[in-house]
């Protein structure tokens, strides 16, 4: 079955990333120098601390400075399978029962400071992002419910144990954002990392102008001989699409990490032809629609039902594909992977339904039994253009089509965390973006905010935590495969908690001469740039 | 007094009087014959009302409806203007425009120089301490350019028409009472306000009976400059995303949309939203000079 999985995957890896332009030829021999210059599409990230952050703007800032334990194969990237060692030496298999998880630590890295990394280092590393002592935040801790405890017996040895083995956790432990950092600052000062950046990662951190860039000299000591490349990387700021496009046109940037629209893409195409590369890929992120359960009357399933059967995703999503980096209908798994609805399922789902005509009638009519036809709410929407703002305008279109009345309110990110934090919205576009595609934990979203504190939705489900307790204990595919249909029924049909709308596309256009970074179903994975290099 | 010092006042009255009597079409038709620029912008602030008003009978086709089997479509007959990126028919969204802009336009005008006119008249007739405080206080306000001014109100009041309305009204307050004080400071000074004052009349009616009326001319001047001004200010917040918000129809919003992505593959999108206001704002601002030409003694003269 795990055979069949793994086929499965890299079938879908196969067909999900596609334009191979900029990708290494075998017989391309990465030249060594030069300095890559990329733009982030952020004013600046909130804190360098990849534990704490969930944010491209952190990952693309520091990730060049930093290792991992393991990672997704960066000569693959679009597998969701291929975990293969960064600072382990060989991938290990798991013993009893699937429980105890020993990982061998290469001895031969060192800090960019001259002290050497051991397995102390990586096994507090690991217990912060696992259980982060008192004051300390990790974002990703509930990916990790399964860890019982995390130590290091010697100083080339880390062991996890686990409460249950599960096929989540594998994935989990390939996470971008889990920096090793060094066990005598975390243990001086668990906030140093934060605003400072000390790592063992293929670059050493040079500089940071607030606004404005980020810089990295190439680390002669880094443990993979000959890499990296480069001499060094420039990560300039550049919230505005038209300044990062304009960058690229003029060459004072080779390319953007995140993901372009199409309009750019084609405006780039068009302009630099064969100066220019293009890699897209389906993209591990998808708008959902959060519905208040605690405003009235959205309390009433009847009409967050109606909210979801009003939106005919089957129409918009080509529609939208020109004009946003939007693409997918799907679920609440990411399409790509084997555990993703098939169309046939998902059209049973509400908000899925094929007939559109049929879908609208019974949103009316359950309108019509709350006895709120033709009301009127707000939607919150993030500032930020694609694919937010597109998929705002949409939607709100697409409930006036059942007499609903929507008034759309965009404020910066800031603010809008602040509402859904606060529960201060009726609706709101918000996005789940996920780092390895790694299903079992990536629907965490959808859980009650007792169990996901990232969810704004305001209601508690403990039958909806009954399926997801027994989904991620599953290890048998077709098992879990469904009971992953079940949670995804309970919560976007019999409950209809949220809608999901579409998922994105990512469209990467860079200079023809960088080579060596492949495009992944994630902006936040391979980002350490080791393996880039420019064919100038 | 000598007969020759006479003269020259009673040949003015003269040429003035027979204007007063004139009905208003023969006076209208004056005005155009005198001021073609003024008449120009005023028939252009006149389509715009139209439009604004009328949006419901003029617009072919729903300004928020998306259409995406006709997205980005260049200008055909079926769409006059074309279409944005969502299929909306572009002429429909513009016409809707014009209503966003005159709400916007003329609310932030008319309550932003009432509260000016009332503060400018009011600091000037009382001066002493409350006018020091009040001209210090505009000293401050206008000291930021408007739109940084609005941006700062947005910014704390948040984004949609009614805060845009707050945002660029705050900023036209002290421009105006710097304008009507200094006016009102002359007539503070001439011997029908003392009079007045002597008969034992109050503030209020002194004010509003004598002084108010006076300044009323460099008054509406204002007044139709500041239209022209808030249109452009709603139009430079929501071209920053600060404004209206989608899927209102709105000129900077029409703007922002198109002109970035689409400048060089669909450049209706952003050409006409920038037509329409650059149209609105030009003639407001030459019908504004031709009614000072007309309301100001001095420039009547010339």
């Amino acid at each position: 079955m795990t055979m069949m999985r793994g086929v499965c995957a890299a079938g879908l890896a196969a067909i999900l990333t596609t334009g191979a332009a900029g990708v290494v030829a075998a017989a391309d021999a990465p030249k060594r120098g030069g300095t890559l210059t990329y733009v982030i599409p952020a004013d600046g990230p909130p804190s360098f601390d990849g534990h704490r952050e969930t944010t491209f703007a952190t990952v693309h800032a520091t990730a060049p400075f930093y290792s991992v334990l393991i990672r997704i194969n960066p000569n693959d990237p679009g597998s969701t399978t291929d975990f293969v060692c960064d600072l382990c030496t060989q991938m290990p298999k798991p013993t009893d029962d699937g429980k105890t998880w020993t990982f061998k630590i290469r001895q031969d890295v060192k800090w960019h400071d001259g002290s050497p990394l051991t397995a102390y280092d990586v096994a507090t590393s690991w217990q912060y992002v696992v259980r982060p002592p008192e004051g300390m935040t990790s974002a990703r801790a509930s990916y990790f419910v399964m860890v019982d405890k995390v130590e290091a017996p010697d100083a080339s040895t880390v062991v996890f144990r686990l409460k249950f083995a599960t096929d989540a956790f594998l994935p989990g432990l390939a996470d971008p954002f889990a920096y090793v950092y060094k066990k005598d600052i975390l243990e001086k000062d668990p906030h140093w990392y934060e605003k400072n950046i000390m790592g063992s990662g293929p670059f050493k951190f040079a500089s940071y102008d607030v606004g404005q860039s980020v810089k990295g000299v190439r680390n002669d000591d880094y443990y993979r001989k000959g890499q990296p490349y480069l001499d060094g990387i420039v990560g300039l700021f550049a919230p505005k699409q038209a300044v990062r496009v304009d960058a690229m046109r003029a060459d004072r940037a080779s390319l953007e990490f995140r993901g372009l629209p199409p309009s750019a893409r084609d405006q780039l195409v068009k302009e630099l032809g064969d100066k220019l590369t293009v890699q897209t890929s389906d993209w591990n992120c998808g708008n959902l629609i959060t519905i208040n359960h605690k405003k009235k009357p959205f309390d009433d399933v009847r009409v967050r039902r109606a909210l979801a059967l009003a939106i005919d995703q089957w129409n918009g999503a080509p529609a939208l594909a020109k004009i946003a980096n939007v693409h997918t209908v799907g679920g609440v798994v990411f399409p790509g992977s084997p555990l993703a609805a098939k169309k046939e399922e998902l059209q049973k789902l509400t908000g899925f339904w094929p007939d559109i005509n049929k879908s609208r009638a019974e949103a009316k009519r359950l309108l019509k039994e709350a006895g709120v036809e033709g009301m009127s709410f707000e939607l919150v929407n993030r500032n930020i253009d694609q694919p937010y703002k597109f998929v705002g305008t949409w939607v709100i279109d697409e409930w006036s089509k059942v007499g609903l009345k929507v008034n759309q309110r965009v404020v910066p990110t800031g603010p809008w965390y602040e509402a859904m934090r606060g529960g201060t919205f009726d609706v709101v576009v918000e996005a789940n973006c996920q780092g390895v595609v790694n299903p079992l934990m990536d629907v965490g979203k959808y859980l009650p905010h007792a169990v996901y504190t990232e969810n704004y939705g305001q209601y508690e489900d403990q039958k909806e935590i009954d399926i997801y307790n027994a989904m991620i204990r599953e290890t048998d595919f077709a098992k879990q495969r469904a009971l992953i249909r079940q949670f995804e029924t309970h919560v976007l049909d019999t409950e209809a908690h949220a809608i999901q709308v579409l998922w994105w596309s990512r469209i990467i256009p860079a200079r023809s001469y960088v080579k060596g970074w492949k495009i992944s179903p994630s902006h936040f994975v391979n980002q350490d740039l080791a393996n880039v290099w420019l064919d100038k | 007094m000598s007969p020759s010092d006479t003269t020259l006042p009673i040949s003015a009255i003269d040429d003035d009087a027979p204007e007063t009597r004139r009905s208003i079409l023969e006076r209208s038709l004056l005005f155009c014959r005198r001021q073609p620029l003024g008449t120009f912008g005023l028939a252009l602030c006149i389509v715009m009302l139209i439009a604004g008003l009328g949006a419901e009978w003029l617009a072919p086709y729903s300004p928020t409806a998306n259409d995406f089997s006709a997205m980005t479509e260049p200008p055909s007959w079926a769409h006059l203007l074309g279409t944005d990126q969502f299929g909306r028919d572009l002429l429909s969204r513009i016409i809707y425009g014009a209503r966003t802009a005159l709400i916007v336009g003329f609310s932030c005008a008319i309550v932003g120089g009432f509260v000016g006119l009332v503060l400018g008249v009011g600091s000037a007739y009382f001066g002493g301490r409350i006018d020091a405080w009040l001209q210090r206080v505009f000293d401050v306000l206008m000291a930021f350019p408007l739109i940084i001014m609005a941006l700062a109100v947005v910014a704390i009041f948040g984004t949609g028409v009614q805060n845009v309305i707050v945002a660029i009204t705050v900023p036209l307050v002290p421009r105006c009472a710097r304008v009507v004080r200094s006016s009102a400071l002359s007539i503070r000074e001439v011997p029908y306000v003392d009079a007045a004052r002597a008969c034992g009349f109050g503030h209020v009616r002194i004010i509003m009976r004598h002084m108010v009326p006076n300044v009323m001319a460099p008054f509406l001047i204002l007044i139709t400059a500041f239209v022209g001004q808030a249109i452009l200010a709603e139009a430079s917040l929501s071209y920053l995303g600060l404004g209206v918000q989608e899927p209102v129809a709105a000129w900077g919003l029409m703007l922002q949309g198109g002109a970035e992505e689409y400048a060089s593959t669909a450049p209706w999108i952003a050409v006409f939203p920038g037509l329409a206001i650059a149209l609105t704002v030009f003639g407001i601002s030459l019908y504004g000079d031709a009614l000072r030409d007309v309301l100001d003694p001095k420039m009547r003269d010339r």
